[in-house]
């Protein structure tokens, strides 16, 4: 019994090797840029095909992507291969990382001219590039709620019985998120407005799926996700029925950056990708594939649907460095208010 | 009754079993442990940690409490009913909730019984004004209960069904009651499975993530799993990782120890009677208890999944299937599941067959009997390591260089082990009893070594080794964990494709994924039980 297994098993390897080495890339030519990045960019809707196929005409060279979970699984990632790593340009970490993301010394000064980036909030920085922006927004189903929250005010003191599903800042980048901007609009008073938002929320996601798949199948009429969420549903699906609640205090912003690593086998090569991130040729694809905001201008205007998208009056952005210093307390202090009785 | 050689072979290949799986966790564990990322010196016991330790081991008690008495009646009228019509498709139902992913499974939960679930559209008809609530400790302990009590189930009915025949005709001719043939004869089977089983439900209770979040409504309930996830994914403190991962080593472990102290006596039937007529189940009234207690059991688990058929439907299942990248997932998800089945199946077997040989040579008496009874639970300890870190540990022990090329075989050992505590449910008891059946005999007749194999082993345990393989391999496919560690495009598997077109808002291609996924599994399941096994023995 024990070596028919044995020869099944073996059987079933050998498979699993063929599969892999049958996938592999072909490469063609000579230089190789590889990008690491989240998941959702490569996917097949993602920016990620479109981007690699434009680049590669202009750079004679062949683009691999690594995709990893998240923007928070990128850096881990980096973190855990240090030096040593295969990556020419990270692309997809956001402002609240990018401290840390200094912090490890793996990264170089891009050494790109970024003055024709256009992004609220003013971010600007000598090693990352921001590539996109989207501000966090409360969307919510016009079919099963009629009164939308005009303020964050009103979304704190508002119906208990109108829930919100939201994401956890410990296992998140969105949750993070909503908590720095209740703590921009608040400040030290953000612990009562979340003993009082508490009373809404329906429940805490360990990501944005997770919230936006409770959203969509109806058991919340709210979920924290992002300003343009709007537009994918107006494009794809032709329908109007969920929108982005304007608040009149302002929205968090969320800025998506790339920078290129020390490391990098080919530098130049590194930089080149990174100026083509911030010309129309990239930022054309991003609006309809990431559903986020281009830097820059496009070379065509934006589809209609993102010209019927909230306009925040105020973007919050806190630097960082002060995100990265108080993080842990500010989720301490969260996870305190919300775990009151 | 084994030869020396045989001995020496079983104990040889148990030992290595565990010793494997011992170097396993402890490699990645030294490798996380070296990685001089400095810890951030936070004390490991806040008040935080203590809140969490405190809830980690309510809901996983209360889930395995509930799960596992839940069961008993259930197990009890299945085996009591051995004729009805759909009876194998139920048998073969209870193996499949473990399998689905879990995003997949707390969503058709919540289409049921969340707050725009079918439960409440049917209390507000019902003239109910406010919709009942799940989210919190009671909707943790549904989803666990949804995805356990049926496992606990098909195990204690696999239990009852392999009582020897002998004691129902014993029973039948001294005339018992039905409570005193649950006394006698239910419940010394039930007690020995008790221990294992709840074990199983609180080891996966404890190290529960995904369903904590997400239906515990707030950050009061938290489980250890989340603050490794944290530590590890977040803050980025491997040390910090390490140290909670031992912690819930640690204290489940001694939850475990706990629980052994319950169970009974070994099993000692050996019979050749392969049909019991049971005596009880078959007056009008019995019938209709048994039949209203399976009616409820069998919705509770089918309501979810009618669920995710009913949604899964809506999606263009046509195009999901004809896409490329499916068919490539597809095959992915099997080449990983399959040999990840296997393992688990061949370390079951070596350690299985490390206890029972132990057990022979010391006469079942003094230490060795003690450690060969503690062997299987303390292997199945494996489930507590957080995929998150052995997936870490191997990452830095391969380097970056050479992650891509080791990861499939990462990723199966990784599943292998998980799936593995599982599958040894499965088979020891199958395998206990199959020795004690048939040792003697091939003893005295001189059957040894691989015409044993060949002639008495394989044909009486091939039925649940396959059943081993396919529910391991279920068990497998479905989870995300390891995966998503070594993402990387070559290894894409239909959970990842799922969570992947759930992060771009195609809610509907990833409830069609979610429909073909517990297609899968289900039909991994029939793997496990073949149409007309009815016979309720585990001999061909």
């Amino acid at each position: 019994m024990t070596a028919r297994l044995n020869g099944i098993l073996s059987t079933f390897l050998t498979a699993a090797v063929a599969a892999t080495l049958l996938t592999a890339p072909a490469r063609a030519a000579d230089k190789e840029l590889t990008i690491y990045t989240y998941e959702s960019f490569t996917s097949e809707w993602g920016p990620g095909p479109k981007v690699k196929e434009a680049f590669e005409k202009t750079c004679d060279c062949t683009v691999n992507y690594v995709s990893v979970a998240d923007g928070v699984a990128l850096l881990s990632r980096l973190k855990l291969e240090g030096a040593e790593s295969k990556a020419d340009i990270v692309l997809g970490l956001d402002t609240n990382l990018v401290a840390e993301a200094r912090e490890t010394g793996l990264f170089a000064a891009s050494g790109v001219d970024t003055a024709a980036t256009k992004v609220p909030g003013d971010f600007k920085d000598d090693i990352f590039v921001p590539y996109d922006y989207g501000h966090f927004a409360v969307i919510y189903d016009t079919q099963t709620l009629k009164n939308p929250p005009k303020s964050l005010k009103e979304l704190v003191e508002g119906d208990p019985a109108q829930k919100i599903a939201i994401e956890d800042p410990r296992t998140s980048t969105p949750g993070l998120g909503l908590l720095l901007w209740v703590k921009s609009v608040y400040g030290d008073k953000a612990p009562e407005a979340w003993a009082k938002l508490k009373n809404r929320v329906l429940t805490v996601t360990p990501g944005w799926s997770e919230a936006y798949g409770l959203f969509t199948k109806g058991e919340a009429p709210m979920v924290l996700s992002y300003v343009t969420s709007p537009a994918y549903h107006m494009v794809e699906e032709k329908t109007d029925r969920y929108q982005a609640a304007a608040f009149s205090e302002g929205h968090y912003i969320q800025i998506e950056v790339a920078g290129m690593l020390k490391g990098s086998h080919d530098k130049d090569l590194a930089q080149s990708f990174l100026r083509f991130m911030i010309s129309p040729a990239f930022q054309d694809i991003i609006p309809t594939t990431n559903w986020m905001m281009p830097v820059t201008a496009t070379s065509t205007p934006l589809p209609d649907a993102f010209g019927k998208l909230v306009t925040p009056s105020k973007t919050f952005l806190m630097a960082p460095e002060e995100v990265a210093r108080n993080r842990k307390a500010w989720v301490d202090e969260w996870l305190a208010a919300m775990s009151l009785k | 009754m084994l030869t020396a050689r045989e001995r020496r072979r079983a104990l040889a290949g148990g030992g290595l079993a565990l010793a494997g799986m011992l170097l396993f966790a402890a490699l990645a564990t030294v490798a996380l442990l070296r990685t001089g990322l400095a810890a951030r010196g936070d004390p490991l016991f806040d008040p935080y940690l203590w809140r969490v330790l405190r809830f980690t081991v309510l809901q996983a008690v209360l889930s395995a409490m509930l799960s596992v008495l839940l069961a008993i009646p259930f197990a009890r009228a299945l085996a009591r009913q051995p004729h009805f019509p759909g009876r194998v498709w139920l048998v073969r139902l209870l193996a499949l909730p473990l399998g689905l992913p879990v995003i997949t499974g707390a969503l058709g939960l919540l289409e049921v019984w969340g707050r725009k679930g079918w439960a409440n559209s049917l209390l507000h008809l019902l003239g109910v004004p406010e919709p009942i609530s799940i989210y919190g400790l009671s909707g943790i302990l549904l989803a666990h209960v949804f995805f356990n009590f049926p496992l606990c189930a098909r195990l204690l009915l696999a239990g009852l069904e392999r009582l020897p025949a002998e004691y129902w005709l014993l029973s039948s001719n001294l005339g018992f009651t039905p409570w005193q043939l649950f006394l006698h004869v239910e419940w010394p089977e039930i007690r020995r499975q008790v221990p294992g089983m709840a074990g199983l439900v609180l080891m996966l209770a404890a190290t529960s993530f995904t369903l904590v979040l997400l239906l515990g409504g707030g950050p009061a309930a938290t489980t250890l799993e989340v603050a490794i996830y944290q530590a590890l994914r977040f803050d980025f403190d491997p040390p910090r990782a390490v140290s909670l991962a031992l912690l819930q080593i640690a204290l489940t472990g001694s939850l475990l120890l706990l629980l052994s102290f319950l169970s009974g006596r070994e099993e000692e039937g050996t019979s050749l009677t392969l049909s019991p007529r049971r005596p009880d189940g078959r007056t009008a009234g019995r019938r209709l208890a048994d039949g209203l207690t399976l009616a409820l059991g069998t919705l509770f688990i089918l309501l979810p999944l009618s669920a995710i058929l009913a949604s899964g439907l809506k999606a263009d299942l046509v195009r999901l299937v004809s896409e490329p990248l499916f068919l490539r997932a597809l095959a992915t998800s099997l080449a990983i599941a399959l040999p990840a089945g296997a393992l688990a199946v061949l370390l079951a077997v070596a350690i299985t067959g490390l206890r029972l040989t132990l057990l022979e040579t010391s006469n079942g008496r003094g230490l060795t009997a003690r450690l060969a009874r503690l062997a299987p639970g303390a292997a199945s300890l494996i489930l507590l390591f957080p995929p998150t870190v052995l997936g870490t540990g191997w990452f830095l022990m391969a380097g970056p260089s050479r992650v891509e090329s080791v990861a499939p075989f990462l990723v199966v050992t990784i599943n292998g082990l998980m799936a593995f505590p599982f599958v040894l449910r499965i088979l020891e008891p199958a395998i206990t009893s199959h020795r004690l059946r048939t040792a003697r005999l091939a003893a005295s007749l001189g059957i040894t070594g691989s015409n044993r194999l060949r002639r008495i082993d394989w044909p009486g345990l091939k039925r649940p080794v396959w059943m081993g393989l396919c529910f391991g391999a279920a068990l497998s496919i479905g989870d995300l964990g390891a995966v998503a560690l070594f993402s990387s495009d070559r290894l894409i598997t239909l959970p990842w494709l799922l969570y992947s077109r759930m992060g771009s808002y195609r809610t509907e291609d990833a409830a069609g994924l979610a429909l073909l996924l517990a297609l899968l599994c289900l039909a991994l399941t029939l793997g496990g039980t073949p149409a007309g096994n009815r016979k309720p023995s585990h001999d061909s």
